[in-house]
């Protein structure tokens, strides 16, 4: 029978609970429209895929409060209430409307694991009380309510002490503490952090492996596990932090059985029906062992485990939830055999974070208890140190330089496994590697052998047999190019001399032991090629954005899925390239065919060689994908849409200026400097402040506003080889406009502007910002009319994004970018405009914009981003050119100021409470008038306002934010949260729905 | 030194041939798909005469240790493993994998496509298949009895306690002695082939123990087991169980390429629960055979329905084509042998035992 069912999000993405979410939420959506259910989404996150009525019926881009979800339940009244896929948000929201009586007083059932168990995982100390029930070890601990009882627990059990608070994500305000000094601001701050008060003060049991179990348990009580991980970084290290590889490597069967058998008796015991997640702390010195914590959902670790066995965690859990059985259930990957099964795998994947310090050089970069990557990569490969190495080539950073290995071996930093990279090219020992890091030496073993062939590479002739030992342990061409002193191409040349190719091998779940008809594929040196190009004609490659990190983050996973689904909708074969697991472009039933790997030129090439393809997409997948497009092109592979002479025409200032000029476009005067002397002397021709922003990098990384020549020699300072041309112009004080559109070389097509509430100069991916923008009509034709000459004048075919400053009169452009942005899920979903879709048929079906009707838009959407200050509390998240925010919201009303009342709901009406704010700016807005020190200890605070950039203005914010307040750095952004208050009360508004103009997708 | 894995269908492989490779070595070809364990499977007897293909590509990474072998020696005649480790690391280890199999003088390759040779053996059945350094080779008839080679001398005896089970040894691994020890128990084990030299006194229950080959090898000895096992609860296990089958008038038939993991699904049929099982068969009950004998099916495997299981309709006799003694592989039917002590003790309430 069909049911209407609720499924909770997990919200925009914060540092802790990320894409993988919407992989999982999206499985979830399917599956149950699969079984015919109507599906009812709430989820603030414009971002992702499973926003889009492809995946789920009704979506709500609502707040993920009590009120608001209440509210939505009042509206839809759905049968059922799906909690499980939405993270620690949706399994928080859950509970509270359980406790609140609004399940029962609307008949809303819960599926799948009920209130109760959840409680029994999450509360620290029903945990506890279970385990001892169940005599399964945990560290010695108390569950604790304040800072005294912290200390002197501290005291009892001796320090390094683990600080857990109760109820949140990605282990926010918790930590490792050595003294009683930083005890007792941890403990505070993690009081805080707990919405029920309660920390857990562990002992520590740093240096233990880090085991986990991804379990799946149905109503029958039949209990599988899918897959284990073993984390290389010890205990110590937070899980999403540490690099981990599946299955575990070093543990005997006994030892492997051991937890496996812990993992099933308490997954019983809770009566899980899904999916369940174990961690477990094994000694390296004994059978001893102890259970960390369970998370009874899917989560960051079920993502992975599904990608890196092949088996649909998140989907199945949805089907179990619903009642079935897992022996009723197929399994998908081999069509034949059943879910009731533990994958078998004949490869070996890792896992590796993606971190945020590239953007952040100021953060402290040491890894604890508290995550703190923002995304991650995994890689497939028979060989574990090819595995390792496809994954860094995976992280799509430089190779950092160590200097001082120290530093990141005794307090682990991100940069620990490149530390011990750099120990072994040294000469120290693998003994003493290990007795500094407790990581396994069998890691450090392998790690040792990518360094013994990398100086063989740097000190032997590079002969066939060195080669092929290179490509078997993960060496890329480029990397063998580097070390042998000789150019890529001629390694290549080599490589095709010797007939060294890639073979292609499948995940099946299975190890072979059954045929399996399965399209999720990986490539390996080792071994004979098991992998037929795909038969069909018409092939499309696309390339995907690699790990969430700050500036690309899922909204270019929306891109690529929403190409794949027109490219099938459209005939072609469609072929995915992604080494993202939290995503759902490379969920193996997204494309026809899913490559796991790198995303490199020498990946795509033999990618395209191997498959034939007709067209490869780099428009969406960010700026790692048009990054790559060049290089392509030049390779001779066909490239869909504009040539890189194009692109080239409009990322370099000087050739784009000066085309500007010619369409009498005005843009911000500016010029291109190669060099420093260059910008020095350029910089002299203006008046400060300037901007100055270096080339070819993601979200507005180094970019930054300068206001007197000092500033300027510290920032070029900071810039690499390769972030030359930079780029300076004056900065110009005004409103930044966006649009999103799609040319077919004559005729453009514009859904609507965005403008944002924020002065320009703050990034457009950390300002808010208003959709439609509503603008005097002038400055809106002025706008359409600039994006239309630009299509024309560069025939340009395609999506493509600009952006505007609106001064007075005027409208300059800023920049051009040739390619899906941030932005296009959002102006896709309110506008109802499939823009991605009309891309691809521009590109490969001639598709005329002029049939195009214009929609009509009825709401209006406001844009937030999301800081993970809860991750990062030492970063002042001042506003400017460099981006620093992780996800992005959007909440939908009649009005900006309903729509703006949504996106503050969680925070106070402070004309009933003044004092919850401290307003450190001038405005009529009453905060509290308690010295501000005084102000941060009380129980109300939650808002602090200030918009100096004096150090002392700095310290604030940062105290604030270690205190998990809402910090305003931005006057406009403030005075919106003002306004907003009026409007407070606002019901809840539905997305709209496509018109299904155009080709509605699969 | 180049060697070569032959398959019986004209199939070649070649690898990186260990030290111990004088004489070419032909065993029947197997693949194994479980993560860990390669110690236990290489000493487990069940595995006599058979080249093993480890599936998962990395091999003995935590070396070898003095607790985990199923028996005293290496009882595979081959390995084939696609990468084995050089160094170990594990707090157990006394002995590096490789360093292991060339004291035993057992004969590996690495460096070698396994998930290719898998397939070959799915796709091509039972294979028998040679380890030589020659391309060529003469491949001969299969070889019966396996179970006549693995099964003990004497008569032994382990533990003391008041109840008394006795073991029939086709080949039986050390933890299923383990699982029966401990629960006040003494084990006798009993070669299959020495049924006569015992004088059943005082004995509470019969286990039969895994084995290698072919269940009809018991044939001779099938009227002695079953005046034994009419009288006393009994277990069988793997070979264990399909001896019983056969001894009440089941047959026993070959699978395509056996089962042989640590991820076999099986469904109680009693409680309607599915649960993982460790695996080690070439041989099945025919499920068809079981009509008309006091056999019913109490287990079968989720993927391909074969007889996982069974009960006799009048005795108390419970078997289990699988290993719920595990090593390697899950414990999840652990709780069979609780069932077969339950058993015990409500024959021994009766008061019907000899």
């Amino acid at each position: 029978m069909s049911k209407k069912i609720l499924v909770i999000g997990s919200g925009p993405i914060v540092i802790g609970q990320a894409a993988e979410f919407d992989y999982s939420g999206t499985q979830g959506c399917l599956a149950l429209r699969e079984e015919g259910h109507h599906v009812v989404l709430v989820n603030p996150n414009p971002a992702t895929i499973m926003t889009d009525h492809t995946i789920a019926d009704e979506v709500y881009s609502e707040p993920l409060t009590l009120e608001s979800v209440t509210a939505i339940i009042n509206k839809e009244r759905p049968d059922g209430l799906l909690a499980g896929l939405g993270g620690q948000t949706a399994l928080n929201l859950a509970v509270e409307l359980e406790r609140a009586g609004v399940l029962k007083q609307y008949e809303v059932e819960l599926l799948g694991t009920t209130v109760d168990s959840i409680q029994k995982g999450e509360d620290r100390q029903l945990f506890r009380e279970l385990m001892d029930e169940l005599g399964e070890p945990v560290p010695e601990s108390e569950v604790i309510t304040t800072v005294d009882s912290a200390v002197s627990f501290a005291k009892k059990v001796g320090f390094p002490v683990i600080s857990r608070p109760a109820y949140t994500l990605g282990g926010r305000g918790g930590g490792i503490a050595h003294n009683e000094s930083d005890l007792k601001e941890l403990t505070e701050n993690g009081l805080k952090a707990s919405p029920i008060q309660q920390v857990i003060m562990e002992k520590s049991i740093a240096g233990f492996k880090e085991i986990e179990y991804e379990i799946m348990r149905d109503q029958n009580g039949t209990c599988i596990s899918v897959c284990n991980m073993e984390n290389v970084d010890p205990v110590g290290v937070h899980t999403g932090d540490s690099i981990v590889v599946a299955p575990s490597q070093t543990l005997t069967d006994s030892e492997y059985q051991m937890l496996r058998s812990a993992s099933f008796k308490i997954v019983s015991a809770l009566e899980v029906i899904g999916g369940c997640n174990v961690q477990l702390a094994l000694d390296p010195d004994s059978q001893q062992y102890y259970v960390i914590e369970v998370n009874p959902r899917v989560s960051r670790s079920s993502a992975l485990a599904s990608k890196a066995t092949g088996y649909p965690i998140a989907k199945m859990a949805t089907k179990i939830a619903l009642g079935y059985s897992l022996d009723e259930l197929l399994n998908p990957l081999t069509g034949h055999t059943y879910a009731s099964f533990e994958p078998a795998l004949d490869y070996v994947v890792v896992k590796f974070p993606r971190w945020p310090f590239d953007k952040f050089p100021e953060a402290d970069r040491t890894l604890g208890t508290k995550m703190k990557a923002t995304g991650e990569v995994m890689a497939i490969d028979r060989m574990l140190e090819a595995a390792f190495q496809k994954a860094i080539q995976c992280l799509d950073t430089k190779q950092p330089v160590i200097n001082d290995i120290e530093e990141h071996l005794l307090k682990p930093t991100d940069l620990r496994f490149f530390a011990i990279m750099e120990a072994f090219r040294r000469g120290y020992t693998l003994e003493w590697l290990h007795e500094q890091t407790k990581v396994d030496e069998f890691f450090l073993q392998a790690i040792k052998q990518i360094i013994d062939i990398e100086q063989s590479l740097q000190t032997e002739c590079l002969n066939e047999e060195l080669l092929k030992r290179a490509k078997w342990f993960g060496f890329s061409d480029l990397q063998i190019a580097k070390l042998s002193g000789k150019p890529e191409s001629e390694v290549k040349e080599w490589r095709d001399e010797y007939d060294v190719k890639p073979n292609f091998k499948v995940v099946d779940t299975c190890a072979a032991e059954f045929e399996a008809e399965t399209n999720y594929v990986y490539r390996t040196y080792t071994g004979i090629n098991e992998v037929a190009p795909l038969k069909e004609n018409k092939k499309a490659l696309i390339i995907g954005s690699g790990p969430i990190r700050i500036g690309q983050g899922v909204e270019f996973d929306y891109s690529a899925v929403k190409a794949i689904e027109s490219l099938k909708a459209l005939g072609w074969t469609t072929i995915m390239l992604n080494n993202n697991p939290e995503t759902v472009s490379t969920d193996y039933e997204t494309a026809d065919r899913l490559y796991f790997e790198p995303i490199t030129k020498e990946v795509i090439e033999d990618i395209v060689t191997h498959e034939s393809v007709d067209l490869v997409f780099t428009a969406f997948g960010g700026q790692t994908a048009i990054n790559m497009a060049e290089k392509l092109e030049q390779a001779g592979l066909p490239i869909a849409g504009v040539s890189s002479d194009v692109l080239d025409a409009l990322e370099d200032r000087d050739r784009f200026y000066g085309s500007l000029d010619a369409l009498h476009i005005p843009h911000v005067a500016g010029q291109t400097c190669v060099s420093e002397q260059e910008a020095l002397k350029v910089a002299d021709q203006y008046e400060y402040p300037l901007l100055c922003r270096p080339s070819y990098v993601i979200g507005g990384q180094g970019m930054v506003k300068v206001n007197n020549k000092a500033e300027l020699l510290q920032a070029l300072e900071g810039m690499e080889d390769h972030h030359y041309p930079v780029i300076l112009d004056p900065f110009v004080v005004g409103k930044e406009i966006e649009v999103d559109l799609v040319g077919d070389g004559e005729n453009v097509f514009i859904p609507g502007l965005m403008e944002h509430i924020e002065p320009a100069g703050v990034h457009s991916g950390d300002s808010m910002s208003v959709f439609p923008a509503q603008l005097p009509s002038d400055i809106e034709a002025k706008v359409k009319q600039y994006s239309s000459q630009i299509v024309q004048n560069f025939n340009y075919k395609g999506i493509m994004n600009i952006q505007f400053l609106w001064k007075g009169e005027d409208v300059y452009v800023l920049e051009v970018n040739p390619r899906a942005s941030r932005t296009v899920p959002i102006v896709s979903k309110v506008s109802t405009s499939a823009l991605v879709d009309l891309a691809v048929q521009v590109v490969t079906e001639g598709l005329d914009l002029k049939e195009i009707e214009q929609p009509v838009i009825e709401q209006v959407a406001v844009k937030y981003p999301l800081f993970s200050s809860h991750a990062l509390p030492e970063l002042d998240q001042t506003l400017g050119a460099n981006m620093k925010s992780t996800g992005e919201g959007m909440c939908i009303g009649n009005t900006v100021g309903e729509a703006l009342a949504k996106v503050f709901s969680h925070l106070p009406d402070l004309n009933e409470e003044p004092e919850a704010a401290f307003i450190d700016i001038e405005s009529d807005t009453k905060g509290s008038t308690l010295p501000f020190k005084e102000w941060v200890q009380t129980k109300e605070a939650s808002v602090y306002v200030n918009d100096q950039k004096t150090p002392e203005a700095k310290e604030k914010r940062v105290q604030a934010l270690k205190y998990g307040m809402t910090v305003f750095s931005e006057k406009t952004t403030f005075q919106a949260y003002v306004d907003s208050i009026a409007y407070k009360k606002a019901s809840p508004v539905v997305l709209p729905k496509p018109n299904l103009q155009g080709v509605e997708s699969v | 030194m180049k060697g070569y894995l032959c398959l019986q269908d004209g199939k070649t492989f070649q690898g990186d041939a260990s030290q111990n490779w004088e004489q070419p070595v032909q065993g029947e070809i197997v693949f194994f798909t479980g993560m860990t364990g390669y110690q236990e499977v290489l000493t487990d007897p069940s595995y006599k005469d058979q080249i093993v293909v480890f599936t998962y590509p990395l091999i003995g990474n935590y070396g070898i240790n003095e607790v985990d072998g199923e028996s005293q020696e290496i009882q595979v005649s081959g390995v084939v493993m696609f990468h084995c480790s050089e160094s170990t690391s594990h707090y157990l280890a006394t002995s590096s994998l490789k360093d292991y199999l060339n004291q035993h003088e057992v004969p590996f390759i690495t460096g070698i496509d396994t998930r290719e040779i898998t397939k070959a053996i799915r796709a091509g059945g039972s294979h028998q298949a040679i380890l030589s350094s020659q391309k060529e080779n003469e491949i001969l008839p299969s070889e019966s009895g396996q179970m006549h080679k693995v099964e003990g001398q004497e008569i032994e005896s382990y533990g003391t306690g008041d109840l008394h089970i006795v073991l029939i040894d086709f080949g039986w691994k050390k933890s299923i002695l383990h699982a029966l020890l401990g629960n006040n128990t003494k084990v006798t084990v009993i070669p299959f082939t020495k049924l006569n030299e015992f004088q059943a006194k005082n004995v509470h229950a019969v286990v039969l123990s895994n084995g290698p080959g072919d269940p009809t090898d018991a044939e001779p000895y099938l009227p002695q087991i079953k005046k034994l096992i009419d009288k006393h609860p009994t277990f069988g296990i793997c070979m264990g169980h399909q001896v019983i089958a056969l001894a009440y008038g089941a047959e026993t038939e070959k699978l395509p390429f056996g089962h042989r993991g640590a991820n076999h699904p099986v469904k109680d049929v009693e409680t309607g629960k599915v649960f993982m099982s460790s695996q080690n068969h070439n041989y099945v009950v025919k499920s068809s055979s079981l009509e008309g004998t006091p056999l019913a099916m109490r287990f079968y495997n989720v993927n391909d329905g074969t007889v996982e299981g069974l009960t006799h309709k009048e005795h108390a006799i419970l078997t289990a084509q699988f290993h719920p003694e595990a090593h390697p592989g899950p414990a999840d039917a652990e709780w069979l042998f609780d069932d077969f002590f339950k058993m015990i003790q409500s024959k021994k309430e009766e008061g019907v035992y000899v």
